[in-house]
């Protein structure tokens, strides 16, 4: 009877007996992530190419301030300090962003590719360590509902900006009449991804029904959002890399617009 | 028929390593089989607990190649034959001999949770009305079979160890059950948070991904108690508006007003 000396062992980074490619998973998580966080901040940071014809970036809206048409409250305002750059994303991309940080889905996601913790089930962690979202800084954690409050309005915003993709300025009279474009497509397919992660959130999920254990005792519509909600959520990590990928392609797309390197067709 | 080889973890508390066991494989077998023909055959003191051989009673849990399983439901025809076939014991407790392990961890801190306490019965005769659609809701919970997959998954416990201070996926599905019952009238909340330390679930669904049984633990137990704990303890809007709420005689059982 032939034996092999491996002794059974729980620590090592990395360790495991598993024989499919437990990697895979989180390295696209990884790369996925990173990729999204890089351009996205580059973008953030770019200022211009935001908006073409009725089209607004997911990423500037809703402008605040700026030098676009659908600026809301007119341009940069003076008492904006010299040295600190300016750009209409950074006075709101820290409500999806932290929509995002926060989310139950991604949080698993990233603290497996990003933390190592652990790098995939049944592989060891680097770390003996562990305080998990019992203390600080993970127990912040538990401000996602508040994060949610706001992204249910930036779904709002989004929407009007999906509708406003649809009425396109005359060139010569200036007078606004219907149309849809590529981008007024692309901009609706933005919200409605963006919409199904969101209203499939974990927390939403709880908000409108699942605090009570006696659901049957609510009002029916109420029951009925819950379990759309339900339905929603057990699709929530698909929404979630759908919809991010498409808030990213929808920037690109209007940015090139923007630059005429691409052409809006249109449809109608 | 066709040979296979088994590289099974043989030795006790104090340790051990792996031994090769060369069997015959056929058609329609599961590595439980598989095992207990080297049982017979060439090891007849191989430890290894089994019962039902139907994945219902949940005895026969182990790592095949690395992934938590149960090996009656882990077919020959899923698994590689190129290569050993590893079979070792679940990690999160503690070695008894070969494959068994002690499990009895789970009863004692299960015994912590605080029991069924149903509200004032409906009617004389001692019964309650339900409405099936709040009861489908917990009887997921019920398909549990308790074969400890999702504890020994668990980093918390597999990893770090912190059996005093969490209680695992197992016993989160075992109090959403409770908790979320529709005549419940317990409230397990500070302890979900201080004694059982759900704080520590970093939501990586490795329980969910393990379980025979398909139960969404990390989504329908355990995300859905920590949104009531942070309703009780970390969201200062929810904690303002509590105080305006009026309690009911038959109070909404789970409602945030246990």
């Amino acid at each position: 009877m032939p034996t092999t000396e491996i002794p059974i062992q729980k620590t090592g980074f990395g360790r495991t007996m598993r024989r499919d490619a437990w990697w895979w998973q989180p390295l696209v998580v990884f790369l996925g992530l990173t990729s999204f966080i890089v351009y996205s901040t580059w973008a953030a940071f770019q200022g211009v190419h935001y908006t073409s014809g009725p089209y607004l970036s997911p990423f500037y809206s809703p402008e605040i301030f700026g030098s676009s048409p659908h600026a809301l409250m007119g341009p940069k305002p003076e008492i904006w300090p010299s040295w600190l750059p300016f750009s209409p994303a950074l006075l709101i991309l820290w409500a999806p962003a932290g929509f995002r940080m926060t989310c139950y889905y991604y949080r698993g996601a990233y603290y497996k590719a990003f933390w190592a913790d652990p790098p995939a089930c049944a592989v060891s962690e680097p770390r003996k360590k562990y305080l998990g979202e019992n203390s600080l800084p993970l127990i912040l954690q538990n401000i996602h509902r508040y994060f949610l409050y706001v992204a249910l309005i930036f779904i709002v915003l989004l929407g009007m900006d999906a509708v406003k993709g649809f009425w396109f300025a005359d060139e010569e009279t200036g007078k606004g009449s219907f149309g849809i474009g590529i981008g007024s497509l692309v901009l609706v397919i933005n919200v409605v991804l963006l919409g199904g992660y969101t209203f499939g959130c974990h927390s939403f999920r709880h908000l409108v029904g699942g605090v009570r254990d006696r659901l049957s005792r609510s009002s029916r519509p109420r029951q009925c959002v819950f379990d759309c909600v339900s339905c929603l959520n057990r699709g929530h990590m698909r929404f979630a890399w759908m919809s991010l990928f498409w808030v990213g392609f929808t920037d690109v797309y209007v940015r090139l617009c923007s630059m005429g390197i691409w052409t809006d067709f249109r449809i109608f | 028929m066709s040979s296979a080889t088994f590289r099974i973890w043989r030795g006790n508390v104090e340790g051990g390593k792996f031994h090769d066991f060369s069997t015959e494989v056929s058609e329609g077998m599961v590595v439980l089989d598989a095992v207990r023909r080297i049982q017979a055959e060439k090891a007849n003191d191989l430890a290894c607990r089994w019962n039902c051989k139907a994945g219902k009673c949940g005895s026969c849990s182990a790592e095949v190649n690395g992934m938590p399983r149960l090996m009656c439901m882990c077919r020959m025809s899923d698994l590689p034959l190129d290569r050993p076939i590893t079979v070792e014991p679940i990690k999160a407790f503690p070695i008894i001999k070969d494959l068994t392990t002690d499990i009895s961890w789970n009863y004692v801190a299960k015994k912590k949770i605080r029991k069924f306490k149903p509200r004032a019965p409906d009617h004389d005769d001692g019964t309650w009305n339900m409405v099936q659609d709040d009861v489908d809701r917990v009887q997921e919970f019920r398909k549990c079979i308790e074969c400890f997959l999702c504890q020994n998954v668990c980093h918390v416990l597999r990893e770090h160890d912190l059996h005093d201070d969490f209680i695992g996926p197992r016993l989160f599905v075992y109090s959403a059950a409770l908790e979320m019952h529709p005549l419940d009238t317990e409230d397990r909340l500070e302890d979900l948070k201080k004694a059982q330390g759900i704080g520590y679930c970093n939501i990586t669904k490795c329980c969910t991904k393990v379980c025979p049984e398909d139960i969404t633990i990390t989504d329908n137990a355990i995300i859905p108690l920590k949104e009531r704990v942070v309703d009780r303890f970390y969201d200062p809007l929810a904690m303002f508006l509590r105080r305006f709420r009026r309690k009911k005689p038959d109070k909404g059982v789970g409602e945030n007003t246990k």
